[in-house]
C-alpha cells in the first residue's frame, strides 16, 4: 500500500527532457538528479515533493530519450510511484527494471488535483483518492511485471534466475 | 506448419529459440550487438560492479564510442568518457572508436559494418531504431537493460505488434526521406506507434539509399515506436558487403503476417515538411508554415548529418551567404563523413557562406554544447526532437526539417521552401556514390 500526495501533470506527452533536462545528464547520482526533477515544467515540484508522494499523469508519460536518469530523478526526489493514463515504452521499461512502480490508470489525472491524498492499493488493484473519495481500478500488472517488481528490478531478477540455474 | 510472422517476429523468434512468437508474448532474446556511449554506459558499469559482475558476456559483441559531449565539454563529461575508456580497456573491447575516429553511435555503427541484417541490437539510447533500416531488430533501452545485456548477452522483450507502411511513388525534388518520416509522424501522432514496430515497404523505400532509409527508421521513436524496420535488399547487401565479410540472414515478412494496422502513403504527393515547436508530430507542409525569422540553423545529429545530407545542404548554400544575424552550424555525424565532406570541398562551400563546421558530436541536438539556444531563440534543425528545452533554454523554439529546408532557411533568415533554390543547383549527390565505403577497410 502506497500513500502520499498527488502531483498532477495532466498534459499528454511529458517527455524525459522535461523530467530531467539533458543538461544534467552528466550526473547519475539520484540525489543530484533529484534537485532538477521536472524543473522545466514546474519550478516548484522539487520544493513541494515529499517522500512517498505520487505523480499522477496523462497520456504517454516519459516519451523521448531512453535516459534512465528520468526514473532516478523521480525516485531520488522521493516519488513512490507514477500513475499515468499511459506510458511511453522506454520509461515504462526503465521503471520496472528499477523496481519502480509505473501503473496505468486512464482517467485518473482528470479527476485528481495537486495535493490530493492518494492511496495506491496494489493488491486490491485500485487507486483511492481520500480527498475526493473517488476510487478507480488500474490496469492490472502482468505476471512478468509482478515478478520483476517483486525481485526489486531486472538486475536482481537476473541474479535470482542465475542462482536458480546454478 | 509454422504461423505467418513479420520480420520483427521472425528475428525475435530466432533469437529466443522458439518455434514461433506472437505479439504481446515476453521473450528472452539473444543480443548480437550492444552499442555503448558515455552517457548511459557508466551507470550500467556501476550496476555491474555492484552486482559483482567483473566480465562482460562477450566483448566482441560490443561497439563503443563517446558521442554526446565530445570533445569533452566540461569536467563532468570528461569524467564520463574517462570511465568509459577505462572500462573498455579493462574488458578488452576492441571496437572502441576514439576521438578522430569517433561518431554519433547510430551513424558510426552501420558505417563501420557492425550491424547486419537479421541481428538483434540494443543501445542505451532511444535512436537505436536507426539500425532497423538494415532489416535488424534494434531498439533503445535504459542503463539497467544495458547492464543486464552486458552481463548475460540476453534481454527480455515484449514482442511488439507491427504497423505496416506501404510507401509508393517517388519523392519529388526538394522532398526527402526526412519529410516522409515527419509526414508519417504527423499522421499517426507522437504515440501513434507506441510499443509497436514500424515496418516499411514499397517502391519509394526500395529506391532510397541506406542513408535515407536510416533517417526514417531513426525517428520511429518520435512516434513512440519500439523499432523501425525495413527488409534487407540489394541496396542493403551492397552497403554491408562493402564493410564486412561476416555472414548474415535476411528475414522477410510472410505475406499473410498480421499487422495491427496498414497505412498507404503516396510519396509523390508530399512537399517539404516542417515540424513546429514543441512536438515532432506538429508537421506542416511548408506552404502552411509562417516564414518566421530564425536565430540558428543546425545541420547535424544521427537523423540527418550523413554525407548525402551535407551534399544536399551544400548544393543550396553554394555561392550564397547565410543571412545576417543567423548562426549556421554544420556537424557531420561521424569522423569518416567529416573527412569525406572535406575531400569533396563541402566545408569550403559552408565556410565561405558563413557557416561554422564542427567535429562529429551530438552537441546541440540535446542542448549539450556547440550551439545551445538562449531564451526565446528560434532554431530550425535537422535533428529529431523539438521538445521544450531540448536544444537549450526552455523558452527556445525548435523547428524540425530536412537538411535542404534548413539550408534554405539559413540563407534567407526565415523558414523557407528549399525548392526555390533547387531549380538551377547542380545535384551533388548525382555522380556515382563517392562515400568512403570503398576506401574504408574492413574491420
Ligand atoms: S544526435 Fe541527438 S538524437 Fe542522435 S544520439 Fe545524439 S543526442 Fe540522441
Amino acid at each position: 500500500m502506497i500513500s502520499g500526495r498527488a502531483h498532477v501533470f495532466s498534459r499528454a506527452h511529458i517527455n524525459t527532457d522535461e523530467i530531467i533536462p539533458a543538461r544534467y545528464l552528466t550526473a547519475h547520482d539520484e540525489a543530484e538528479l533529484a534537485r532538477h526533477a521536472m524543473e522545466d515544467i514546474s519550478k516548484e515540484f522539487v520544493s513541494r515533493v515529499r517522500p512517498g508522494d505520487l505523480i499522477v499523469a496523462g497520456e504517454d508519460f516519459g516519451c523521448g530519450s531512453s535516459r534512465e536518469h528520468a526514473v532516478w530523478a523521480l525516485r531520488g526526489a522521493g516519488v513512490a510511484a507514477v500513475i499515468a493514463t499511459t506510458f511511453a515504452r522506454i520509461f515504462f521499461r526503465n521503471a520496472l527494471n528499477n523496481g519502480f512502480l509505473a501503473v496505468e490508470c486512464p482517467g485518473l489525472a482528470e479527476e485528481t488535483s495537486d495535493g490530493d491524498e492518494m492511496e495506491l492499493d496494489l493488491e486490491g488493484g485500485v487507486v483511492r483518492n481520500h480527498t475526493t473519495g473517488a476510487i478507480r481500478e488500474f490496469t492490472p500488472l502482468t505476471p512478468f511485471v509482478n515478478e520483476l517488481l517483486e525481485a526489486g528490478g531486472l538486475l536482481s531478477y537476473v541474479a535470482r534466475k542465475r542462482e536458480a540455474q546454478a | 506448419m509454422t504461423i505467418p510472422m513479420t520480420i520483427t517476429e521472425k528475428i525475435l523468434c530466432a533469437h529466443s529459440g522458439r518455434e514461433s512468437v506472437r505479439p504481446g508474448e515476453i521473450v528472452n532474446a539473444r543480443i548480437d550487438l550492444i552499442v555503448a556511449h558515455e552517457v548511459t554506459t557508466p551507470p550500467a558499469v556501476n550496476m555491474l560492479a555492484k552486482m559483482g559482475i567483473t566480465r562482460v558476456f562477450d566483448p566482441s559483441c560490443i561497439v563503443v564510442t563517446p558521442d554526446h559531449f565530445v570533445p569533452n565539454k566540461d569536467i563532468q563529461t570528461a569524467e564520463l568518457t574517462r570511465k568509459l575508456r577505462e572500462w573498455v580497456k579493462e574488458q578488452g573491447i576492441e571496437n572502441y572508436y576514439e576521438l578522430g575516429d569517433h561518431g554519433i553511435c547510430h551513424a558510426l555503427v552501420p558505417e563501420r559494418g557492425h550491424i547486419l541484417p537479421g541481428q538483434t541490437a540494443i543501445c542505451g539510447d532511444s535512436h537505436t531504431t536507426t539500425l532497423g533500416a538494415f532489416g535488424a531488430f534494434a531498439t533503445g533501452v535504459g542503463s539497467t537493460d544495458l547492464a543486464a545485456a552486458l552481463a548475460t548477452g540476453e534481454l527480455w522483450f515484449k514482442v511488439p505488434e507491427t504497423m505496416r507502411f506501404n510507401v509508393s511513388g517517388a519523392l519529388p525534388p526538394g522532398v526527402y526521406s526526412k519529410d516522409l518520416i515527419l509526414y508519417v509522424i504527423s499522421m499517426i501522432g507522437v504515440d501513434g506507434a507506441r510499443y509497436r514496430a514500424m515496418e516499411y515497404h514499397g517502391s519509394c523505400i526500395d529506391s532510397l539509399s541506406m542513408e535515407a532509409r536510416m533517417t526514417i527508421c531513426n525517428m520511429a521513436v518520435e512516434a513512440g515506436g519500439k523499432s523501425g524496420i525495413m527488409e534487407a535488399d540489394q541496396t542493403t547487401a551492397s552497403y554491408v558487403r562493402a564493410r564486412t565479410a561476416r555472414d548474415f540472414t535476411v528475414y522477410s515478412s510472410d505475406e499473410d503476417a498480421e499487422y495491427s494496422s496498414v497505412f498507404d502513403v503516396d510519396a509523390s504527393s508530399l512537399e517539404p515538411i516542417v515540424a513546429l515547436p514543441h512536438l515532432p508530430s506538429n508537421g506542416r507542409f511548408i506552404g502552411e508554415v509562417e516564414p518566421v525569422a530564425i536565430d540558428q540553423a543546425y545541420i547535424g545529429s544521427c537523423t540527418n548529418a550523413r554525407i548525402e545530407d551535407l551534399r544536399e545542404a551544400a548544393r543550396i548554400i553554394k555561392g550564397r551567404h547565410v543571412a545576417r544575424g543567423v548562426r549556421a552550424i554544420v556537424v557531420p555525424a561521424t569522423s569518416a563523413i567529416w573527412r569525406q565532406a572535406l575531400k569533396e570541398g563541402l566545408f569550403e562551400i559552408f565556410s565561405e557562406a558563413g557557416c561554422v563546421v564542427s567535429t562529429a558530436t551530438c552537441g546541440a541536438c540535446l542542448g549539450g554544447h556547440m550551439g545551445v539556444l538562449g531564451r526565446k531563440e528560434r532554431c530550425i534543425s535537422t535533428t529529431n526532437r523539438n521538445f521544450v528545452g531540448r536544444m537549450g533554454h526552455p523558452e527556445a523554439e525548435v523547428y524540425l526539417a530536412s537538411p535542404a529546408t534548413v539550408a534554405a532557411s539559413a540563407i534567407t533568415g526565415c523558414i523557407t521552401d528549399p525548392r526555390i533554390f533547387l531549380d538551377h543547383a547542380p545535384d551533388l549527390n548525382a555522380p556515382a556514390p563517392r562515400t568512403e565505403a570503398a576506401a574504408m577497410q574492413k574491420e
